[in-house]
């Protein structure tokens, strides 16, 4: 098979990892360049020595390169300001496609086993937060079996894996993991929580998913959870169940009020997740990292075996 | 310079936890309009996890924040109406809308290694004209030195004041002193410090104290304590001790004992005290507001809350992970079953 050339702009923890990746797992993309802004960068440098072509000029300086015609993907893992930009550039290129790591949301939310086959005609995909990447296959799950009036995570990470992207902008996170629980999730309405903790050794990170839908068969949820989570350990191995999926009645006669929905009953979900990372190129704890990374390649390896179909 | 002494009701927030966040608009306004007659300088007013907090995770609110906030700061004759919020649940849209409601002053809480996820909502907050307290929770995890760095990342973005926030109601009093030193070495003359304890070890007045001792202006109190764990530095003690110490404030002693006996005891449905749970909390090091929910998971799942409590402290969870209790119960059983 005709493997498809990639390129990735950003050279920060989320870039090298992903770039690692795509070399060493990926029978479907070549890693064409990576690009960064810093010529010191260690991303950049590892690059070098992975035999990978640099540039640290940004996207305007990968528009002169000669590697530019032939790539077909750019993966963009840089910050939500700098894909406009980036994006701006690329659009001009109806042959070329935009997977967007940033919180931008210039395109749709993809989480590749929710939606993928909803988004093949657009050029820009959106692959909301890495706690969004966790999660929002959950809350799908269980909405396959019950509608979902409310799906709330929370996701844990050692704070030695949140870089200071994420720090500075942490409202990015929670409104847009929020509103894709919403959109692609499923659920009537969406609440995100990040929480930074810095024990040592780094703890892995967890997500916890609760929901509250219409009363429904228990087994069927689970199996439901459990297929899911067979879907996502497909491209993300360290995904896992770290406890059986628990269940309590919210009965009509005490039901719990939420903002924006009212009084509610039904049947509360909760699901506990542990992200264990392949350690590519932040160590184990990182799942966060490993999770965002691994999605955006399955959207690429997905989208390059349409282009070469 | 000398900052004049300022006492901040936590009652209808941090009391939140004692009852599960479930107190009504009429009884909140009830118990703000009595806060302000006797003399309190702030009243602090949100869900206990902070604005938005009302969640599966925290619990949900018998009402909302804004449905609590509403119509309160016309009530209130001299005292400063504020709010809490946590960067990682609330949003800085959730402040403005608290600001629109006549909130004039809020604490960013952190984690106390994790100033620089509040720059944004601390600026935020002083675009929006008000006052800012950097809130450093779980103090007891972090050294005096580091801790006050941190203080300084929330100094730099522009916060009024910047507090010891001990969430686990474990620190000592010198470890309050030594705290409370470093800020002051390190921070603005002009900055204010704040102090804000749990009873867990009874020292809740103690280190409330030490604190103003050393250089803390900014006290945090709440009637009768309520407040998560064994509560919080109880207010009408406070004040008492104050007095006979002659620190001169605002607050009137004996209408709070009033208010503390005859409004609050009262709607405590779980005694806030030092009890074997409470006690353990401030003993293992943990966040205050796990303890009615490990109580919850301890009788769902047949164990002793204590054992979940220390658990918990083992695997240095921080506030806001009460996720991990139900998966701390969880693990408990399987040990016990293998």
């Amino acid at each position: 098979m005709q493997k498809v050339n990639v390129a990735i702009i950003g050279s920060g923890n989320i870039g090298t990892d992903l770039m690692i990746k795509i070399l060493r797992l990926s029978d479907r993309l070549s890693m064409s360049v990576l690009v960064g802004i810093d010529p010191e960068s260690d991303g950049l440098a590892r690059a070098k020595r992975m035999g990978v072509v640099t540039c640290h000029t940004g996207i305007d300086g990968l528009l002169e390169m000669p590697e530019w015609k032939d790539i077909k993907i750019i993966f963009d893992a840089t910050s939500a300001k700098a894909h406009l930009y980036n994006w701006d550039k690329v659009k001009a290129f109806p042959d070329k496609k935009m997977i967007d790591l940033t919180p931008a949301a210039v395109g749709p939310y993809l989480v590749p086993p929710v939606n993928f086959g909803d988004n093949l005609e657009v050029s820009n995909v959106n692959m909301v937060t890495c706690g969004g990447q966790a999660t929002i296959p959950i809350v799908a799950a269980v909405h396959q079996v019950a509608k979902v009036h409310y799906g709330e995570i929370v996701a844990s990470i050692a704070s030695k894996s949140a870089g200071p992207g994420t720090r500075a902008n942490i409202d990015e996170f929670t409104e847009t993991t929020a509103e894709a629980i919403e959109k692609v999730g499923g659920a009537d309405r969406g609440k995100a929580i990040i929480v930074l903790n810095p024990a040592e050794p780094p703890l892995v990170m967890r997500d916890t998913v609760f929901t509250l839908s219409e009363q429904a068969d228990r087994e069927k949820i689970t199996q439901s959870i459990h297929a899911m989570v067979q879907e996502v350990q497909k491209y993300v191995p360290g995904y896992q169940l770290h406890q059986e999926v628990q269940f309590d009645d919210i009965p009509a006669s005490d039901p719990v009020f939420i903002e924006g929905l009212g009084l509610r009953h039904g049947l509360k979900t909760t699901v506990l997740l542990k992200v264990v990372g392949a350690g590519h190129y932040l160590p184990e704890y990182a799942g966060n990292l490993d999770i965002m990374t691994s999605a955006a390649r399955a959207t690429a390896e997905r989208i390059a075996y349409r282009i070469s179909d | 310079m000398k900052h004049k002494i300022y006492i901040q009701d936590v009652t209808l927030r941090d009391g939140m936890h004692a009852i599960r966040h479930q107190y009504g608009q009429e009884k909140i306004k009830e118990i703000a309009i009595a806060l302000d007659k006797a003399g309190v300088d702030a009243i602090e007013i949100s869900h206990g996890d902070g604005l938005a907090g009302g969640s599966f995770n925290y619990g949900f609110g018998k009402h909302t924040d804004w449905e609590w906030l509403e119509g309160i700061n016309e009530v209130l004759d001299h005292a400063c109406l504020t709010t809490l919020i946590l960067p990682g649940i609330a949003t800085i849209d959730d402040l403005k809308k608290a600001r629109d409601l006549g909130v004039s002053s809020v604490r960013i809480a952190t984690h106390c290694t994790e100033a620089d996820i509040a720059p944004q909502h601390i600026e935020a907050a002083k675009k929006l004209g008000m006052d800012v307290g950097g809130f450093l929770m779980m103090a007891h995890m972090n050294d005096p030195e580091p801790l006050a760095q941190q203080a300084k990342i929330m100094e730099d973005a522009g916060a009024d004041c910047v507090y010891v926030t001990d969430s686990a109601g474990a620190l000592l009093m010198d470890g309050v002193i030594d705290r409370i030193k470093a800020f002051r070495d390190l921070l603005k003359d002009d900055t204010e410090i704040g102090i804000h304890c749990h009873h867990n070890l009874s020292l809740g007045v103690a280190n409330t104290i030490v604190a103003y001792q050393h250089g803390a202006n900014r006290l945090d109190a709440s009637l009768a304590g309520m407040g998560a764990g064994a509560g919080n530095c109880p207010l009408e003690v406070l004040v008492a001790v104050l007095n006979k110490m002659d620190v001169d404030n605002n607050a009137d002693v004996f209408q709070l004992m009033d208010i503390a006996d005859d409004i609050i005891r009262p709607l405590q449905t779980r005694p806030v005290r030092v009890d074997r749970e409470t006690l353990s909390l401030g003993y293992a090091g943990v966040y205050s507001s796990f303890l009615l929910h490990s109580e919850r998971a301890a009788k769902k799942y047949g164990l002793d809350t204590r054992t979940i409590l220390n658990e918990l402290g083992k695997r240095k969870m921080v506030g806001g992970q009460e996720d991990m209790i139900v998966d701390v119960a969880l693990d408990l059983l399987k040990q016990q079953s293998s």
